[in-house]
């Protein structure tokens, strides 16, 4: 330092008024250029290789490894929604066929019923208009017979009207004839 | 030099050997500014790759400095550049780490600031330079010298125009390298100024009751060095990546 500073101080009047630097000022001082320009390049340089061949490479993997891995989740995600959207879907499509299914069997269930029904219905009707017919039937007949009975009973009444009347016996057949066509 | 260095605001600006080396005849001792450098070195090793070293997937407090850093200066880089200027990205990252580690560690007392050197941010400056003129000439060849010729400039306009263009672009390096140190050195100054304030109000009786004013003082100071530390280190990597541009690109 002394001898820098003997050797530059008829130079350097300009800095520090008052000042006890008797040399340049410092950062102007050519002396100290040599050893800081060769400690910046080694300096620098060591940094310079540290960054490109080891730090940059290395953040620049980091960063990429994490780009992957985010778009990777991101894929698996989606593939994850699409599967839960198809087994929604699927569950969907199986209500809906068991409502279908369970709808047709109801509608199947009713009709059988309905046809049943209708044919105990049937059944049971012509089991009754039988009945009634049959009861018409006697009905008939027994007027029929009754009405049958009804030309003997005015033949012999009117024979008796007759013979009340005249004080002979009446000819029944004549009688019988008068009543017929009267009948009719 | 050992009396009154309380109150010499240069005295922190000078280079002293810690270990005399001679090679070949030339001085390549290490100074207080070499070991400032190697610290540098280290500190930005350490948040780099020792930070970085595992690699994780979700990284932790330094890997998330590391990361923030490549990030920050990529974009930078590709936003003047291009991705073909991705090629300088080493070059500028190494420049704005370098740069930005130097301002900070600095500012730490009983530090010394290496970017507060001319030599240092004009040898920086010049490999900038170096490496737009040699990537330029190697890369377009002559065509590169259209960089100095404007196209749609009238003939007679031409020798005034190109010699400004000469003027501007001889300058890049001065300028480049003058911002970063005087701003470097005027904020070291001025901290150190306030700094002597606060001790020399201390003692000198009555006057130490205003010595907290210029301590408030200091206190701001040193956040808006901090300020400058970080936009220095970010404008020098910046105009590193304009004037990559031109290499990659010239002709306006």
């Amino acid at each position: 330092m002394a001898t820098r500073e003997t050797a530059t101080s008829t130079t350097a009047h300009t800095e520090a008024p008052g000042g006890h630097a008797k040399g340049p000022f410092p950062p102007f001082d050519p002396n100290v250029f040599a050893p800081q320009l060769i400690w910046l390049a080694l300096t620098f340089g060591a940094l310079y290789l540290l960054m490109s061949r080891i730090a940059l490479p290395r953040i620049e993997s980091i960063l990429e490894a994490r780009r992957a891995r985010i778009a990777n989740d991101l894929d698996d995600a989606s593939s994850m929604q699409g599967k839960a959207q198809a087994a929604g879907a699927a569950y969907e499509k199986t209500l809906a066929d068991a409502k279908a299914i369970a709808q047709a069997t109801a509608q199947a269930t009713r009709d059988k019923l309905a046809a049943d029904s209708a044919a105990k219905r049937k059944m049971l009707e012509d089991q009754l208009n039988a009945k009634l017919a049959d009861a018409e039937r006697s009905i008939a007949g027994t007027k029929a017979q009754a009405m049958s009975h009804v030309g003997e009973i005015a033949t012999a009444t009117a024979a008796r009207i007759v013979s009340h009347i005249t004080g002979k016996p009446a000819d029944t057949a004549k009688i019988a004839a008068a009543i017929a066509a009267t009948k009719t | 030099m050992a009396t009154g260095n309380a109150i010499d605001p240069i005295h922190q600006f000078i280079v002293a050997p810690l270990a005399n080396i001679r090679i070949g005849g030339i001085d390549a001792s290490f100074t207080n500014a070499s070991l400032f450098m190697v610290v540098v070195l280290l500190a930005v090793t350490f948040l780099m790759i020792v930070g970085t070293a595992q690699k994780s997937i979700v990284p932790g407090r330094l890997q998330s400095a590391a990361e923030m850093a490549y990030e920050f200066v990529a974009s930078t880089v590709r936003g003047t550049t291009g991705t073909e200027g991705m090629k300088f990205f080493p070059l500028v990252f190494s420049l704005f780490m370098f740069v930005l580690f130097s301002n900070l560690i600095g500012l730490l007392p009983y530090t010394f600031t290496v970017t507060s050197q001319i030599v240092v941010t004009f040898a920086l400056a010049g490999l900038v330079i170096l490496t737009v003129i040699l990537y330029g000439l190697a890369r377009h060849g002559t065509h590169f010298l259209h960089l100095f010729v404007p196209s749609g400039v009238a003939p007679a306009l031409l020798p005034f125009i190109v010699l400004i263009e000469v003027i501007s672009f001889v300058s890049r390096p001065i300028s480049l390298s003058v911002r970063l140190f005087a701003n470097m050195l005027a904020g070291h100054i001025t901290l150190k100024v306030f700094g002597a304030f606060v001790a020399l109000l201390l003692s000198a009786g009555g006057w130490a009751v205003i010595s907290p004013l210029p301590l408030v003082g200091i206190v701001a100071l040193t956040a808006f060095e901090l300020l400058v530390a970080f936009l220095q280190a970010y404008v020098f990597a910046i105009l590193t990546c304009v004037y990559l541009n031109d290499a990659l690109h010239p002709g306006h």
